[in-house]
């Protein structure tokens, strides 16, 4: 029992790291129906920045995320203008798939030839330190981590439902056709999107980068995480990617400590079947004829 | 619709393909230097993978991100395979055995592939995506079948030929790809996945069965997928977890079929046959992995961007302005 509730405990502090990174993508699917498989590797060099930038200028990861999110949003903005703004035809959903595949394999390259693939992790003082609360150990380091992602999120949040700015981004999820007749520029509002999407990547990468070693190779396993979390919580939906990343996290921590934590993973993939046999659409996805 | 599915057999096409499997038939004879053999074998592969994931990608329009998933069965059944019966005294079983590979995968995969179809587009691309993850992960995990991240040898082979019966197993399986997807192509069945491709539910409301045709094209695909990584899993071997089920394979095998023309014929053959030996070039040229996975995002983008239709319909579409503009005066006057 012990060991469960520390296995739940951590599992929520890491499902919170996950809902930031989830979130970003779910986001970007919502505003341009456009699945960022590049997603992974920005989260891989959101932890690389903040990696140089403790080890040569010594910035604390969590300040350093105030250099590096705008940094990465420029990206996500050049991204999308280069790459998906590019695409046209029918078919360009599954087309950007396939780009931003291809990003993701020109990040993975350009970070190989940087840093070598040698395994990394940013090491903090307070990275080995934890409190102990009634018998459980709560590491220090998750729990801020944990706190900046939910911070995140409540920013997120507010900018989506309390700003101008939020309002076209929620008309262009609605519909992008009525949004462009009253006004919005859609597509300046897809390139701020993904550059918001990809910034989340880099506060995640610097928590990312802290708790687990990581080297250029990893963002595939990041990617197939972060998938399954947004097609358990429905495509689209910010709230839905939270808590499907909270149960992920959980049953993940779970797994990794009563059977064996090289069977953690699967337990994302074995999540994905089961709801798509049982609810296609996801938790809080809304069935849309041609969507699913 | 030119090429449309149910198109005659016409002398030029037999001609054409004459020519081609022809080439490939003669190319081990013709040149013997064992480099370009082996390039030759691996043009080869992705041509078939390219091939088959067409069946699916190309003529249904269903981006599978995880045929490579079972192109990894496909070897570890091999191999597996190999350690407890033996390769025979000429080393040729491996090839006898190739059909019942694709035929078991290919019927392993109808359950697989029903639970994928409940989903479209975007989100099939993502569970098949996963698909990849979870045959990598079982490679890695189940230790006892696959002796994890140690990898697996296969007996080596024992015919002096070196590489020649290699490069005729992949040629086998890519002329029987190419013969399948030439016959979709004029079949029912083609008709049905263009519909698919087109609009699925219209399709399904004009009385197409949808379900069936994809999951048997599914099926047939990842059958033929498994064949080719049975017979690479031979040429190498010695198989690894992350080689077997590499995402860069499961790129290697659309990236020909965008650059050729998704849902031709011959589209796939042509994008295989320029891509693997720029690849080669490439890894010869630049030694070093990391550059070549530069150079490999550069060219996959520069194809999605430039020529997102692929060389043989955007030369087809060309052709056929050229008629147009000689036919116009005429008509005009």
């Amino acid at each position: 029992m012990h060991l469960f509730v520390q296995a739940c405990i951590l599992g929520v502090l890491i499902g919170g790291v996950y809902a930031l990174m989830a979130s970003g993508l779910t986001l970007v699917f919502g505003i341009m129906r456009v699945i960022n498989v590049a997603q992974g590797a920005m989260v891989v060099l959101g932890a690389y920045l903040s990696y140089s930038l403790l080890t040569r200028l010594h910035i604390d990861p969590f300040v350093s995320i105030l250099l590096t999110a705008p940094v990465m949003f420029g990206l996500g903005v050049v991204v999308h203008r280069l790459f998906i703004r590019t695409l046209r035809g029918a078919r360009r959903e599954e087309l950007s798939l396939l780009v931003t595949w291809a990003t993701a394999l020109g990040i993975e390259g350009v970070l190989s030839l940087t840093y070598k693939t040698t395994l990394r992790s940013t090491i903090t003082s307070y990275s080995g330190r934890s409190w102990v609360v009634a018998g459980y150990r709560i590491s220090e380091l998750r729990t801020f981590g944990f706190a900046m992602s939910v911070a995140i999120l409540i920013c997120l949040s507010l900018v989506l439902t309390k700003t101008r700015f939020g309002r076209s981004v929620r008309a262009t999820v609605q519909n992008p056709t009525s949004a462009r007749l009253l006004g919005v520029n859609t597509d300046r509002v897809s390139g701020f999107g993904f550059g918001i999407g990809v910034a989340t990547a880099a506060a995640a990468g610097a928590v990312y980068g802290m708790i687990y070693p990581f080297n250029p190779g990893s963002h595939y396993d990041l990617i197939s995480r972060t998938l399954s979390i947004v097609v358990l919580g429905g495509l689209g939906s910010i709230g839905g990617a939270v808590v499907a990343a909270l149960l992920l996290g959980i049953a993940a921590s779970v797994v990794a400590v009563t059977i064996s934590p090289i069977w953690a993973s699967f337990v994302f993939f074995m999540v994905l079947i089961g709801i798509l046999l049982l609810r296609p659409q996801g938790l809080f996805g809304i069935r849309e004829r041609g969507a699913l | 619709m030119r090429g449309a599915p149910g198109a005659r057999v016409t002398g030029a096409g037999i001609v054409r393909a004459a020519v081609v499997f022809g080439g490939f038939l003669a190319f081990p004879f013709v040149f013997r230097q064992h480099w370009l053999i082996n390039m030759a074998f691996f043009a080869l592969m992705y041509a078939g993978l390219a091939q088959s994931w067409n069946l699916i990608g190309g003529f249904a329009g269903y981006i599978s991100l995880g045929h490579v998933a079972f192109f990894g069965i496909g070897a570890y059944a091999e191999a597996i395979l190999f350690r407890h019966i033996g390769i025979g005294a000429d080393g040729l079983v491996p090839f006898f055995v190739l059909p019942g590979v694709g035929l078991a995968v290919g019927l392993v995969c109808v359950p697989i592939a029903w639970v994928a179809f409940r989903t479209r587009q975007i989100t099939f691309a993502i569970v098949t995506l996963t698909l990849l993850f979870v045959v990598q992960d079982l490679a890695f995990n189940l230790h006892a079948l696959t002796r994890g991240s140690q990898g697996l040898a296969i007996p080596p082979p024992t015919f002096s030929l070196y590489e020649r019966p290699f490069y005729l197993g992949v040629l086998a399986v890519f002329a029987l790809a190419t013969l399948i997807a030439w016959h979709v192509r004029r079949d029912k069945l083609g008709l049905a996945l263009f519909a698919i491709r087109d609009d699925e539910d219209k399709a399904r409301g004009v009385g197409v069965r949808v379900g069936q045709a994809k999951v048997f094209t599914f099926a047939v695909s990842v059958g033929l997928t498994a064949m080719i990584g049975a017979v690479w899993a031979y040429y190498l071997g010695f198989i690894y977890p992350q080689f077997a089920v590499d995402p860069l394979v499961q790129i290697g095998s659309v990236l020909p079929v965008f650059l050729g023309g998704a849902g031709t014929v011959w589209g796939p053959v042509l994008g295989a046959m320029i891509l693997v030996p720029a690849q080669q070039w490439l890894a010869y040229r630049y030694g070093a992995s990391e550059l070549y996975l530069v150079a490999y995002a550069a060219v996959f983008l520069g194809i999605m961007l430039l020529l997102p239709q692929g060389i043989l319909p955007s030369i087809r579409a060309t052709l056929d302005r050229w008629r147009d503009r000689a036919a116009a005066p005429e008509g005009a006057s």
